[in-house]
């Protein structure tokens, strides 16, 4: 809402005060003023001038050169308008003038002659041009002929004015008007509001006469009232009006719509002028449209209508969509002479409806949707008739036809100043509510401390104790509130295991060398069926795709949180940083059914990625790329970390490389996969060679046993004892440990693989694996001979288990 | 006898101080204190003594011994300290070339971010709540006051999944769900961190998807006027003690009163500057005082209970803190920007 400073004074003493401090005060005070628009205000030098004579320019032919009176003098100015004429009263800058964009005038020659200022279009005094009105957009701007050369121009066209833009929150649409902006700077300021003149001289023939009104939906139009206005001659409206139109962007069109139009800003009561000699009928029928009905809108746009939608029509076909657009029938035109004046009070839900369903939002439609006062409909209808008959010539009829099955009754809120205290914190006594509530300007009765306030029907916003509550306080002032510490019982507020058991594992990573990503949630259907986990596959029927997505890119919601994380790191590549190590901890959804219907499974998920050199050291020549045993040796000192027994296992995943993926399990259980992704994949994402994981975090902390007990440090040596083994190359050297581990017996504390060896001094197809084996008895020296047999008993296991034979 | 132990004493003294390595020095052990070196051979010839000589000088033989044998060991002790000189001479390293580069990661910022603000809550009393990113229609809006056709939804447009679930648009069902769970007979004090989605097209300052950190504390007797304290506490420790709080009239569905609140503009004081747009101030977050509808609806009564929620925007905060000049690099993962942040 941009309110004209000029224009506000109309309704309400500012007490002079700068533009500044009266909006730093309604922002306080609860509408935030978002910007201060001084429009032409810092420029000067800018006069009415009267041309005398226009001649054409020897020398150019788009130029005239006049002679302009400004009052004590005569200046000669070129001007290039094509609208400029003799005999016009004109804005004209003076040598000298500062123009908005701080812009100079200077004395100048053109094309040889010399020019001595500079007669100006609208745009050149700071309006946009979307709000210059169409006949002087292209030129220069003509005053009407009354004005006196010499006066201060900028004044005249209230350009010296300052507009205030309100950024409204949506429940002070009573602020959707120069009134309401006047009740809330009233109250702001303790003084009062001056309403505006609706006294209307109407003659002896009645409208009643002139046309009939059938209203067949009052649910949703519960008051309509329709004034007939003869002998209107249409012509532009006065220039204080079209001042005011323009400061609130509004382009000024022709009086008879500039009427309603400022009656809609002053009262924030939408109307509508029909042409009554092309109205159709002499009867106004409001009802529901016909379902399949259609009609053609001012903007000359076909409308396909719903039962949903109000019309008004003459009985036979819309002439307009209630609330939001006039029919194109019986548009106000430059002959119209008879002006039919509807004003209504529009169900603001079906107005919405409407509006929504054509794409059509005005600013009547914006205040009937937000709900208008129930008692202002009749005033602006009597204001607007007042100033048709004051500058459209108008004739307004008496007995206007009105439909009334509106409430305009008040409501009652009651509050106590026990209770505004309690919930406030504040000690304000009975005389102090009363006062602001005075400010307000809401009525009350006082019993005590006890008030019944009557909420003016303008305030739709207001309907219990709270609103009073907000209404009071923000009077008050937020910045008088105390600043207190709840009185509650005091409690120790904390992490949950889970939230702990969380950021030990983002802290763990981030020890291990990764960087925490965050990527988006929503990614392309194609990528969220990639990499994902086969225990999440199991359990997903289809990914979880928006109704109504944004874009493909944004479309799906992922199930795993690989795919995006890859796209970070070709990001990082694209950019020249090539070695990446990422983390992310997030949620991936998971519908269970063909059609969604129902919440997702929302799971925790780790995933992390790796590429490029780790750990190098460049002046030593040392480099480790990042390789598959990396990010396994992450994932296996988080499983010691959160002392969880994992195993891995070959699998095969699409998008993984087929011979360098495993998956993880714990016990029989599926909690995610490891792998360097797939080289045609990588490739797809210009990668190169790059390692991830992606497993189930939530089922690691829900599995996680709380603290580790205290284990007794061991007051004997442990004995080592090597084995190294030749086995045909597709033994795993896992399996050859759970076959150690199964028969070694309770001595054995630890296995370690020391040494892989596939080469020249073995057998093709054969490899040579070591194992350091520690034994330890915690209450006593272990012998020789104990150690000797479990080696014996691993050496037979592992010889009949996987061929095996000890490396000589 | 005297003489030739005091002479051997003398001359092997001499040897020892001009020994240059270790090699000779134990040439001079073996060769004066060794079985057959000199002194036990002057000792062999005692037996020729007189038993009143013996004791004399075979003391002076002991002494003597233990000169040469101190002697040696002061040598030894020179001569290795000079060598290890030398040894560590030939070890030196150019200490300016750069050290073994260790991996270490670091949070994102926006974790740093709501950690910071977790753990001051955590500080005043709060738990932390968590709650699904995909909600119901009934969480998301109605139980905070935002029935269908409530012109407050225009607000924030959302991405439905289907008619009665999308991605949640704010953390505040988690404050619903919770009240739910304490069936209105017990006080909530919460904070609510989370992901939000919001369908904006991704610019500069737009961004689909982002973070939130949400606050609700309902009790009996729960004053405005706690509110502003309890925001005060958080913007002075986390922002820093110099700076001031204020409070605006603000609307939001689901508090009355609503306020906006500002923190004085760092760089001017509140005297206005470009960042703080002129006005002294910069626009941290929103709360309110709990709507009795949204009491009611979980089950509080709002004549007895009554609360405050609070909710503000990391990214923003990151922004303002930070300067960081477009929210899209908190999505991008740019391995430069995520780096500035793993710094104390």
């Amino acid at each position: 809402m941009l309110v004209s400073l000029n224009w506000l004074k109309n309704y309400v003493d500012l007490q002079g005060l700068p533009p500044e401090s009266l909006a730093d005060k309604i922002t306080k005070t609860g509408i935030e003023v978002e910007g201060i628009d001084y429009v032409a205000a810092k420029s000067t030098n800018v006069v009415v001038g009267y041309v005398e004579s226009c001649e054409k320019h020897p020398d150019a032919d788009k130029l005239n050169v006049c002679q302009v009176n400004v009052g004590e003098e005569t200046l000669q100015i070129v001007c290039g308008a094509p609208n400029v004429a003799a005999g016009q009263k004109v804005v004209v800058a003076k040598p000298g003038a500062v123009l908005p964009g701080n812009f100079k005038i200077k004395k100048a020659k053109l094309r040889g002659v010399e020019s001595n200022g500079m007669i100006c279009s609208l745009q050149e005094l700071g309006i946009v041009e979307k709000f210059v009105p169409k006949d002087v957009a292209e030129g220069i701007f003509v005053l009407p002929n009354d004005v006196e050369a010499g006066a201060d121009a900028l004044q005249l066209l209230n350009l010296d004015d300052a507009i205030l833009e309100l950024g409204l929150t949506p429940n002070r649409s009573d602020a959707l008007s120069m009134l309401g902006v006047a009740y809330e700077v009233a109250a702001i300021l303790d003084v009062d509001v001056k309403l505006p003149d609706t006294s209307v001289s109407m003659i002896e023939a009645k409208a009643t006469d002139e046309v009939g009104l059938t209203v067949d939906a009052p649910e949703l139009n519960p008051y309509y009232a329709a004034f007939v206005i003869k002998d209107i001659k249409v012509g532009p409206s006065p220039l204080w009006m079209r001042n005011y139109l323009i400061a609130a962007g509004i382009r000024p069109i022709n009086n008879v719509v500039d009427i309603t139009n400022y009656v809609l800003l002053e009262y924030g009561q939408p109307l509508h002028a029909f042409d009554f000699d092309t109205f159709g009928s002499d009867e106004i029928v409001v009802r529901r449209a016909k379902q399949n009905e259609t009609m053609t809108t001012l903007d000359d746009q076909t409308r396909d209508l719903t039962t949903d939608h109000l019309v008004i029509t003459n009985g036979q076909e819309p002439t307009a969509l209630a609330g939001v657009m006039g029919g194109a029938n019986a548009e106000v035109s430059d002959t119209t002479t008879t002006v039919l004046l509807e004003a209504a009070y529009f169900d603001p839900k079906a107005v919405r409806i409407a509006s929504k369903h054509h794409g059509l939002r005005s600013e009547s439609s914006a205040r009937f949707e937000k709900g208008i006062d129930p008692n202002r409909v009749y005033a602006a209808g009597l204001r607007a008739c007042q100033l048709l008959a004051a500058h459209a010539n108008g004739t307004v009829l008496s007995d206007p036809v009105i439909f009334d099955r509106l409430d305009k009754s008040e409501k009652q809120v009651t509050i106590e100043t026990t209770r505004i205290n309690e919930r406030l914190g504040t000690d304000m006594t009975d005389e102090e509510i009363a006062i602001i509530l005075k400010k307000l300007g809401f009525t009350f009765e006082q019993d005590g401390e006890k008030f019944d306030v009557a909420i003016p029907t303008r305030r739709q916003d207001i309907s219990q104790f709270e609103d009073m509550l907000e209404e009071v306080a923000r009077i008050y002032g937020y910045d008088h509130l105390p600043y207190t510490l709840p009185q509650g019982a005091a409690q120790a507020g904390g992490l949950t295991k889970a939230q702990e058991l969380k950021r030990f594992v983002k802290n763990y990573f981030e020890g291990a060398g990764l960087k925490e990503a965050i990527t988006y949630s929503l990614t392309t259907t194609n990528r969220a069926q990639m990499l994902v986990s086969p225990e999440i596959k199991a359990q997903s029927v289809t990914p979880i795709r928006l109704a109504m997505p944004m874009s493909e890119e944004h479309s799906t919601l992922r199930l795993s949180i690989l795919p995006e994380m890859l796209d970070s790191l070709a990001y990082n590549l694209a950019r020249k940083q090539a070695n990446l190590g990422y983390y992310e901890v997030g949620t991936v959804f998971i519908s269970e059914e063909e059609k969604v219907t129902k919440q997702p499974k929302e799971l925790l998920r780790a995933g992390a990625a790796v590429t490029g050199e780790w750990l190098a050291h460049p002046w030593q020549q040392e480099k480790k790329a990042a390789d598959f045993f990396l990010i396994k040796g992450i994932l296996e000192g988080l499983f010691d970390r959160l002392h969880v027994d994992a195993t891995f296992e070959p699998t095969k995943i699409d998008g993984m490389h087929p011979g360098r993926t495993a998956i993880v399990k714990v016990g029989h259980t599926v909690i995610g996969f490891v792998g360097q992704v797939h080289p045609k994949l990588q490739k797809d994402f210009d990668l190169k060679d790059t390692f991830v994981f992606d497993i189930d975090l939530e089922y690691l902390i829900e599995q996680h046993e709380n603290e580790p007990s205290f284990n007794k440090i061991p007051r004997f040596p442990t004995v080592t004892r090597d084995i190294a083994l030749v086995v045909d190359e597709t033994v795993s050297a896992g399996d050859i440990q759970q076959t150690i581990e199964t028969n070694a017996g309770p001595l054995l504390k630890e296995i370690q693989v020391f040494d892989l060896y596939q080469g020249d001094r073995l057998e093709a197809g054969k490899k040579s694996l070591a194992f350091h084996l520690l034994y330890l008895d915690p209450e006593r020296t272990l012998t020789d001979d104990e150690v000797e047999a479990s080696y014996q008993t691993i050496l037979t296991a592992v010889q009949d288990a996987h061929k095996a034979e000890l490396r000589s | 006898m005297k003489e030739r132990l005091q002479e051997l004493q003398q001359e092997a003294l001499d040897k020892v101080n001009e020994a240059t390595t270790l090699e000779a020095l134990q040439t001079i052990r073996v060769s004066y204190l060794g079985k057959k070196g000199p002194i036990t051979e002057v000792l062999r010839g005692m037996g020729k003594l007189s038993p009143e000589e013996r004791p004399v000088i075979g003391e002076l033989a002991n002494k003597v011994r233990e000169a040469i044998a101190n002697q040696l060991d002061n040598k030894k002790a020179d001569l290795e300290a000079q060598a290890l000189e030398k040894k560590l001479e030939t070890e030196k390293i150019d200490v300016t070339l750069p050290g073994r580069p260790v991996s270490v990661g670091g949070p994102h910022l926006l974790t740093s971010i709501v950690e910071e603000i977790e753990d001051l809550f955590i500080g005043m009393g709060f738990e932390v709540r968590e709650g699904p990113e995909v909600e119901t229609d009934y969480y998301n809006f109605e139980a905070l006051n935002l029935p269908k056709d409530h012109p407050a939804r225009d607000m924030q447009d959302s991405f439905y999944i289907t008619e009665d679930l999308l991605l949640r648009t704010h953390t505040s069902p988690v404050q619903a769900r919770t009240m739910n769970e304490y069936k209105g007979n017990k006080p909530v004090k919460m904070i609510c961190p989370g992901k939000v989605y919001r369908r904006d097209t991704d610019d500069a300052t737009h961004s689909h998807q982002f973070t939130q950190v949400e606050g609700l504390y309902v009790d009996k007797d729960v004053r405005m006027s706690d509110l502003k304290g309890v925001l005060n506490q958080f913007a002075k420790q986390f922002f820093g003690e110099e700076r001031e709080i204020r409070l605006r009239p603000s609307f939001f569905p689901f508090t009355e009163p609503s306020v906006e609140m500002d923190i004085s503009c760092k760089v001017c004081h509140g005297e206005g500057c470009s960042v703080c747009k002129q006005t002294g101030w910069i626009e941290i977050l929103g709360g309110g005082m709990v709507h009795p509808r949204v009491l009611e609806m979980a089950g509080y009564d709002p004549t007895v209970y009554s609360g405050f929620a609070f909710g503000m925007g990391p990214e923003r905060i990151a922004m303002l803190k930070y300067g960081v000049d477009d929210i899209r690099h908190f999505y991008t993962n740019d391995v430069r920007f995520l780096k500035q942040y793993h710094k104390a």
